[in-house]
């Protein structure tokens, strides 16, 4: 180790006009000087090696014994005596390492020198050597022609690279303005994913106070029902017509009360799924938008800018709610084109 | 081949000699084996980072196995009563396959996510200790730009794989992003569409991500880390001020044995303690949430850790940051997520340039600062981490208004009040306490440690015993860098640049307010100072003036 060690000068370990006194004298610890303690931690490091032994044991009985699928219970119960088992495996080497390292191992600090990062002057005049002679031999500093169109090629050829991506999906078209709402298209009740037979829903239905989650009755009728879904998904809520302050221009697009307003987020899209009757606000529980539903769903809270989009219902002859067409704005979070039509 | 080595004897020797004649093994060993690492608890945040990587990449090899990175629907028929014959894609019926099924899969599962937490936020905490320790400066300024590709390549490999299993959860995480795509001006209408194939949610995101996920990413992950280790070997490890260490020398353990059984027993308790909080703590229970479906939504969610402070700015953002021009919308509201990101990893990025040019300090260091000794530093250091805790605590705003029976709008407008001022009140109480400890340095090494003893002087008066400290306990006290005040400097053709007119103004913001290192001749006038006092106190506790003498009474 003492070959290691960096002769310095004295002016290289000042600091502040302040001389560095050197590493302070190494202290034996209880190992170094009582040899029945450095037993007592030999057996440590040992315990510590037949602890990590049993756990690997306990990984594979639990493995072998216990079949996870066959209740919750037992899943929960395999996890935990695998993941004892590992713990212990893992734990009893590492604590072994580490106490046999501290304990055991020597602790003296070793010094090594530091050397300069770069090279030396001779390594950079060869280096320089080199790529004098490269520029020599491949001659393209003579030869502008050549470099200049390498360099014009080498700049194109990425671009198909680029290119081949244009297939990563189809161009947004009118999709973002579309749903499946139109007019005549009956209200059924969401159950949850994407129902076989949607639950349509008669205006009678709706009482005051209440909040349903509803989908179009086509919800099939799209190439993906989930991004129909994702678009289409309404909150209906029947509200007292005393408590509706309703713009005279809409004035009939709800229906006795009833009115329905898109659940996907004007913010970032999440569903606005939290009602409060009492004050008939509707709450994005992602980031907090608050909606006012008297007040044609608009922002009276949080990030979003946007009013929700009404949904403009009635009913048909059958009695069943019905849309009177889709919804006239973009529902969803604001995107780029949203004022192009 | 010749060889003027005597031919080995012993198994091991021939296994080496094996070994050496074909790798030149010998030539590692010699290089490396004796290599020297410093020892500190700080210097093992990095470690646990490359160790949860390791981690995080065995277990997801073995998920790899048995995951479906496919969106086609099939009815659940597995063990899990709740969810029998729901409708779900085959990402979420293979994660409830590994989770109920597969024997060790929930552990495995289990360990993958706490693995990615741990690796997430060890990384970001060896960066803050990097970047208080000044760590990052002249020689090691790339490898911190290294670091901060692997911090936002780790925020990338976990919201990838966070998205995979295609539960509720995961599933209105990724509706928020197409969100915030959706708000980038020109581009994000189309962006969103090439993302996701299409309209959200599609049928092509989860095996996109996947391939993001478990290829990409991790290949970009390895390929840095291994710049980010060969940086180490070529600067060798930066060291604590203290006696001994200096900028021309490292002094620690040596790898072979001592620092190979440490490091090597630390990657064995970090994989305990990512096993064992697997074992006992259950982490994104995705049966509970149920398959992905764009309707319902429950209140409360929380992202992982790491995304919080994203979510938190949507959540703070008013929504009146979204304007129009010529009906064309710019969602500041949602984009200052994005920007504050975006601008962040930058600032990290560029960081150490701007130092080194305020401080007009091109010189190498290997030694640390202690975060106190570099007040300024470490005051901005303390205010971004305070406005990164503001911006995250409120992605858990309603949790909080909740827990303390507080109104959800009033916690907001508590957020949006911090959001400015918490880092600016954070800024000037950090600067002062770090100003007051250099002074309390300073005083230490001039008049020794305060020993709690009082004595009575023969005369009446009372004075507290101040012990000397020995020199090298000192040494930290008074040797550390200790930029000034450099103004604006006038070039050859005495006109004083613009640039230059800034950098001045900068140094004045960082080092105008200084305490001064003590000099060696301070030190010694307070030492003969003490000395003419006489009243220090040798191990016995007898009076002593300067010499060792007894004093007279």
């Amino acid at each position: 180790m003492s070959s290691k060690e960096h002769t310095v000068t004295s002016d290289e370990l000042d600091v502040n006009g302040h001389t560095n006194p050197g590493l302070p004298e190494h202290k034996p610890r209880l190992t170094d000087t009582y040899p029945e303690i450095e037993r007592r931690f030999e057996r440590q490091v040992a315990g510590w090696f037949v602890l990590s032994m049993l756990g690997t044991v306990l990984f594979i009985v639990s493995f072998i014994a216990i079949e996870p699928g066959e209740s919750y219970d037992l899943m929960r119960l395999s996890n935990t005596l695998l993941g004892l088992g590992a713990t212990l495996a893992l734990l009893g080497i590492g604590v072994g390492a580490i106490v046999w390292a501290k304990n055991l191992m020597n602790d003296h600090e070793v010094t090594e020198s530091r050397h300069d990062i770069h090279g030396s002057e001779e390594d950079r005049a060869i280096a320089v050597e080199i790529i004098k002679q490269a520029k020599e031999e491949s001659g393209i500093a003579r030869r502008p022609l050549i470099r200049n169109t390498l360099i014009a090629a080498l700049a194109l050829a990425p671009l198909p690279a680029v290119i081949v991506f244009r297939e990563l999906g189809p161009l947004p078209g009118d999709k973002l303005f579309n749903t499946l709402w139109d007019q005549g298209v009956r209200l059924a009740i969401d159950t949850g994913g994407i129902p076989e037979n949607p639950r349509l829903l008669r205006a009678e239905d709706v009482t005051i106070g209440s909040v349903v989650h509803v989908i179009p009755e086509n919800i099939h009728d799209g190439d993906h029902a989930l991004d129909e879904k994702a678009k289409a998904a309404v909150l209906l809520m029947k509200i007292d017509p005393d408590e509706l302050n309703e713009d005279p221009e809409r004035a009939d697009w709800s229906y006795d009360g009833i009115v329905a307003y898109s659940k996907i987020c004007t913010h970032v899209g999440c569903p606005v799924a939290l009602y409060e009757h009492q004050t008939h606000h509707l709450l994005c529980p992602c980031h907090q938008s608050t909606f006012d539903v008297t007040d044609h769903c608009k922002v009276i809270f949080g990030p979003a800018k946007r009013p929700l989009p009404q949904l403009p219902i009635t009913v048909d002859s059958e009695g069943y709610l019905v849309a009177q067409s889709d919804f006239p704005d973009p529902v969803g979070p604001t995107f780029w084109e949203i004022n192009t039509r | 081949m010749s060889t003027t080595t005597p031919e080995p004897t012993t198994a091991v020797g021939k296994a080496a000699d094996w070994a050496d004649t074909r790798m030149g093994a010998s030539k590692l060993v010699r290089e490396f084996g004796r290599k020297i690492f410093p020892s500190h608890w700080s210097f093992m945040l990095g470690e646990v980072s490359l160790y949860s990587f390791i981690i995080v990449v065995l277990t997801g090899t073995y998920l790899t196995f048995f995951f479906y990175p496919a969106m086609g629907e099939l009815h659940y028929d597995g063990p899990y009563v709740p969810l029998q014959g729901v409708e779900m894609s085959q990402a979420y019926q293979s994660t409830l396959y590994i989770s109920f099924e597969l024997r060790g899969g929930l552990l495995i599962r289990q360990m993958h996510h706490w693995g990615a937490l741990l690796f997430v936020a060890a990384v970001s905490i060896h960066m803050l200790r990097v970047f208080f320790t000044g760590a990052f400066r002249r020689p090691r300024e790339l490898n911190w730009l290294v670091g901060v590709g692997l911090l936002a390549l780790s925020w990338a490999a976990g919201f990838t794989g966070y998205s995979l299993p295609d539960d509720l959860l995961s599933g209105n995480g990724l509706r928020i992003i197409d969100g915030i795509i959706k708000a980038i001006p020109l581009v994000g209408t189309y962006i969103s569409f090439f993302l996701f194939g299409g309209e959200f949610p599609g049928i092509d995101i989860i095996s996109r991500l996947y391939t993001l996920h478990i290829m990409i990413i991790p290949a970009a992950i390895i390929a840095l880390i291994a710049i980010h280790l060969i940086f180490v070997v070529v600067h060798k490890h930066t060291q604590w001020p203290q006696a001994g260490n200096t900028e021309r020398n490292v002094v620690g353990e040596p790898v072979l044995p001592t620092f190979a059984a440490k490091g090597g027993g630390f990657f064995f308790l970090v994989f305990a303690l990512i096993a064992g909080l697997s074992a006992f703590f259950q982490i994104n229970p995705v049966w509970n949430y149920g398959p992905y479906d764009p309707s319902p939504v429950s209140a409360g969610t929380q992202p992982d850790w790491y995304i919080g402070w994203a979510d938190g700015i949507l959540r703070i953002a008013p929504g009146w940051m979204e304007f129009y021009i010529f009906g064309w919308p710019i969602s500041m509201n949602i984009l200052v997520a994005v920007i504050i990101m975006v601008g962040v990893l930058v600032g990290m990025a560029v960081w150490p340039f701007f130092e080194a040019w305020v401080a007009k300090d091109n010189r190498e260091h290997h030694v640390l600062d202690r975060p106190r000794n570099a007040p300024t530093r470490t005051a901005v250091g303390v205010a971004f981490v305070v406005w990164y805790l503001v911006m995250w605590a409120g992605a858990s705003g309603d949790l909080i208004a909740v827990f303390f029976h507080m109104s959800l709008n009033d916690m907001i407008y508590i957020f949006r009040f911090l959001f400015f001022f918490g880092p600016i009140i954070a800024y000037i109480v950090t600067k002062r306490i770090c100003l007051g400890l250099q002074r309390k340095d300073r005083e230490v090494a001039l008049h020794g440690r305060e020993t709690g003893r009082i004595l009575r002087l023969p005369h009446g008066e009372f004075i507290e015993v101040h012990e000397p400290l020995d020199p090298h306990s000192a040494w930290r006290l008074v040797a550390f860098d200790s930029p000034e005040y450099v103004p604006a400097q006038a070039d050859e053709n005495g006109k004083i640049s613009t640039a230059e007119k800034w950098r001045g103004r900068f140094s004045k913001f960082f080092f105008e307010d200084r305490v001064a290192p003590l000099s060696k001749a301070e030190l010694e006038a307070a030492h003969a100072h003490n000395e003419g006092h006489g009243h220090h106190l040798d191990s016995e506790g007898n009076d002593q003036d300067g010499q060792g003498r007894p004093l007279p009474h």
